[in-house]
């Protein structure tokens, strides 16, 4: 029975039914919004008087302790699971239609060359991390690959380097973190930008920190400029990136994602 | 004068197996293995040509206006379903997909193509025992065939009410492959009654006979090919996952998502084990997000707690982990068959398996001239006898190939062919 007594709703009691009210229909912007506060709500089931277990418990079909693959540890469960809503809606309503009017516009010629120059602008990146991971063959080959794709490449709009056998090492702050032995640490699910750990999030600030400090871009005083880069270089990620929502078709997708990310970034660390 | 009588009824035997089986001498087909072949992807050069984009749309369905859709599955807003349309006037055919598959999962597409290249209409609907299906246009515990037909039928009225003002339909068919074959079996016995559509052809591609021997079947291919048996599942899983996810870094994909998943593993080379092991993962996982979502929809009390309400923000991971170690099997002993039982307090067991099959449809099937059959002989989810069984119900309006596993086959030419033949074949009385 341990599962099912009553919880405690932490701060959101009256808040969730509104919020739950006003999600059919009503402005994806003010979901968004509301979506993130969700995050501070309970995960466990609202139960009452007459709540009955199941005749399947956890308990009982799940055999040994322990992490299990589907109910990994999530600390900050309560936050990721509105961040991830709020991502849903985000894409739904933003980020995908954004993509859709881009792919729409440019023919895959144009959209090709967008993704080249901006991987080309993010070699910087590579670089750096590569150096702090003291992987010298890969700064050599990521340092040609930058020369040579923003020559004869034309400012990277094209990779004439992959086709000369020098290929992407892609690396960031985080992998260096994880070279250096930091563990992910815990699952974090951020808002846009999606699955992440608390270690790959400290990366992303400190490549961002960079590179808007010594990056290729730093020279650049206009605001509007780095803006529309950063605006440009976000649609491409997007526009390449297959992943959609609901591709699971599992009502688990949340669980799934959570077991796959972290599997999957373990691999880049590693390389 | 005997030689001569052999040799003719040799000749006569050679000439109706050849009658009966749709393979030329030409039919070449790469993957002797029918685990490797249900599950690899057959070779480009290979499959049938298809276009890289049909004229298409996608419609929302709201089935139940009035239902409260649980807040755990706050994504699902109405049953999504797909047009491929054509510009003039042409027959519309509704395309079932197969076991948990959603209306545009990657082989849906392609058969879209494929239907619409013939000149169709194509209206794609996911399987009844998908979830968006379960949550948005189900009316009771998924399995029950007749009910499914029936709630498949609502879904296809609506569907064509939402499309007809934009298309010019002459006529309809239906068409389905693996469970949505044996759904649109019992659908268009229904279409008998209801004379909604009248359909003018039936195409059944790789139909189950036997529904809980052929879940049984699959669910069978995990417990048994798992090394180190179900104890040993987890660690299992992870070094799957962990192949797979090298797999696809260096085929360069660089994020981890169900079609990345799905890409790699189609191109690496596994043991046979491994592979019957990893589809009844699949099915597992398919039986097990069916089963939550029914459980969920119906009340509560098999996995979820009967009068607890779950929410946007709830955590399920304890539920996936007992709904993937719940079998397709176990739902129906503990669940289904309970609660029909409790509506028809005389049902026997042996009686409720009876109606989940296509024998319940014998005298309907064998006098249907526009339902035909495309098949392979290696199919794994045909029990043994059921091949035979099926050829003689169907006689020449079966198309079996010698290989092909469940579905590996699909886009060969010459089994697109028969397809293709079998739905815009002459009138047959």
């Amino acid at each position: 029975m341990s599962a099912w007594r009553v919880p405690r709703l932490r701060g959101c009691v009256g808040l969730a039914p509104a919020m739950e009210r006003l999600g059919r229909g009503a402005l994806p912007t003010a979901f968004l919004a509301a979506a993130l506060l969700l995050g501070a709500c309970s995960t466990l089931p609202r139960t009452g008087p007459d709540t009955m277990p199941p005749l399947r418990t956890y308990e009982a079909v799940v055999q040994g302790g322990g992490p299990t693959l589907l109910d990994a540890s999530d600390p900050l469960e309560g936050f990721n699971r509105g961040s991830y809503r709020f991502n849903y809606y985000f894409d739904e309503y933003v980020f995908l239609p954004v993509v859709r009017a881009y792919e729409f516009l440019l023919p895959d010629y144009a959209e090709d060359r967008v993704s080249s120059a901006v991987d080309n602008i993010g070699e910087f990146g590579n670089l750096t991390n590569s150096l702090l991971q003291w992987k010298p063959r890969k700064a050599g080959i990521t340092l040609g690959r930058f020369v040579i794709n923003s020559t004869v490449g034309i400012a990277g709009l094209w990779d004439p380097a992959t086709a000369m056998g020098l290929e992407r090492q892609s690396e960031d702050f985080g992998q260096t973190l994880g070279h250096y032995g930091v563990g992910p640490g815990a699952y974090l699910v951020l808002p846009i930008l999606g699955p992440s750990s608390v270690r790959d999030t400290t990366g992303l600030v400190a490549d961002s920190v960079a590179f808007s400090l010594v990056g290729p871009l730093a020279w650049v005083d206009e605001a509007a400029v780095s803006a529309g880069y950063a605006g440009t270089a976000a649609v491409d990620r997007r526009h390449r990136t297959r992943f959609r929502y609901r591709q699971t078709g599992s009502p688990f997708e949340y669980e799934l994602l959570r077991m796959l990310y972290p599997m999957q970034r373990e691999l880049q660390v590693a390389d | 004068m005997r030689q001569i009588v052999a040799t003719v009824l040799v000749m006569a035997a050679v000439w109706s197996a050849q009658q009966a089986a749709a393979a030329s001498p030409s039919y070449f087909y790469p993957f002797v293995s029918p685990y490797e072949a249900s599950v690899m992807e057959m070779p480009r050069w290979l499959e049938v040509p298809l276009p890289a984009t049909v004229p298409r749309r996608e419609f929302t369905l709201r089935v139940f206006p009035d239902r409260e859709i649980p807040d755990v599955f706050w994504y699902e807003d109405g049953l999504v379903c797909s047009l491929a349309y054509q510009d003039g006037r042409a027959p519309l055919v509704f395309l079932v997909a197969g076991t948990g598959s959603r209306y545009n999962s990657p082989k849906m597409l392609k058969l879209q193509k494929v239907l619409h290249q013939a000149g169709f209409h194509v209206v794609a609907l996911s399987s009844p025992i998908h979830m968006d299906f379960i949550v948005n246009a189900a009316t009771g515990l998924p399995g029950d065939s007749q009910r499914d037909a029936e709630d498949l039928y609502r879904v296809m009225e609506l569907a064509y009410e939402a499309v007809r003002a934009t298309i010019d339909v002459s006529s309809f068919a239906l068409a389905g492959y693996s469970l949505g074959a044996f759904n649109a079996a019992f659908v268009a016995r229904l279409d008998e009654e209801k004379r909604r559509f009248n359909f003018r052809r039936v195409l059944l591609v790789n139909p189950p006979v036997d529904l809980y021997g052929a879940v049984d079947a699959l669910d069978r291919l995990l417990v048994q090919n798992v090394p180190g048996g179900m104890e040993a599942l987890e660690p299992w899983v992870r070094s799957v996952l962990a192949t797979v996810g090298a797999a696809a870094r260096e085929l360069g994909y660089s994020e981890m998502s169900g079609e990345v998943l799905y890409l790699a593993y189609k191109r690496l080379p596994l043991k046979e084990e491994t592979l019957a092991a990893l589809i009844g993962l699949v099915f597992r996982m398919t039986a097990g997000d069916m089963i939550f979502t029914a459980d969920v929809m119906n009340g509560g009390g098999y996995i979820v707690p009967r009068n607890a309400r779950l929410t946007s923000t709830t955590s399920l991971g304890r539920f996936a982990m007992v709904a993937y170690r719940t079998r397709f099997v176990d739902y129906f002993d503990e669940y289904f068959f309970p609660s029909r039982q409790r509506r028809e307090p005389g049902l026997t067991r042996e009686a409720l398996l009876a109606q989940m099959s296509l024998r319940s449809l014998e005298p309907y099937l064998r006098n249907a001239g526009k339902v035909g059959l495309v098949h392979n002989e290696d199919d794994i989810i045909l029990a043994p006898g059921e091949m035979e069984y099926l050829q003689a119900l169907f006689g020449d309006r079966a198309r079996v190939f010698p290989t092909g596993g469940h579905m590996g086959n699909t886009f060969h030419p010459e089994v697109v062919r028969a397809m293709l033949d079998l739905l815009t074949g002459e009138e047959r009385p």
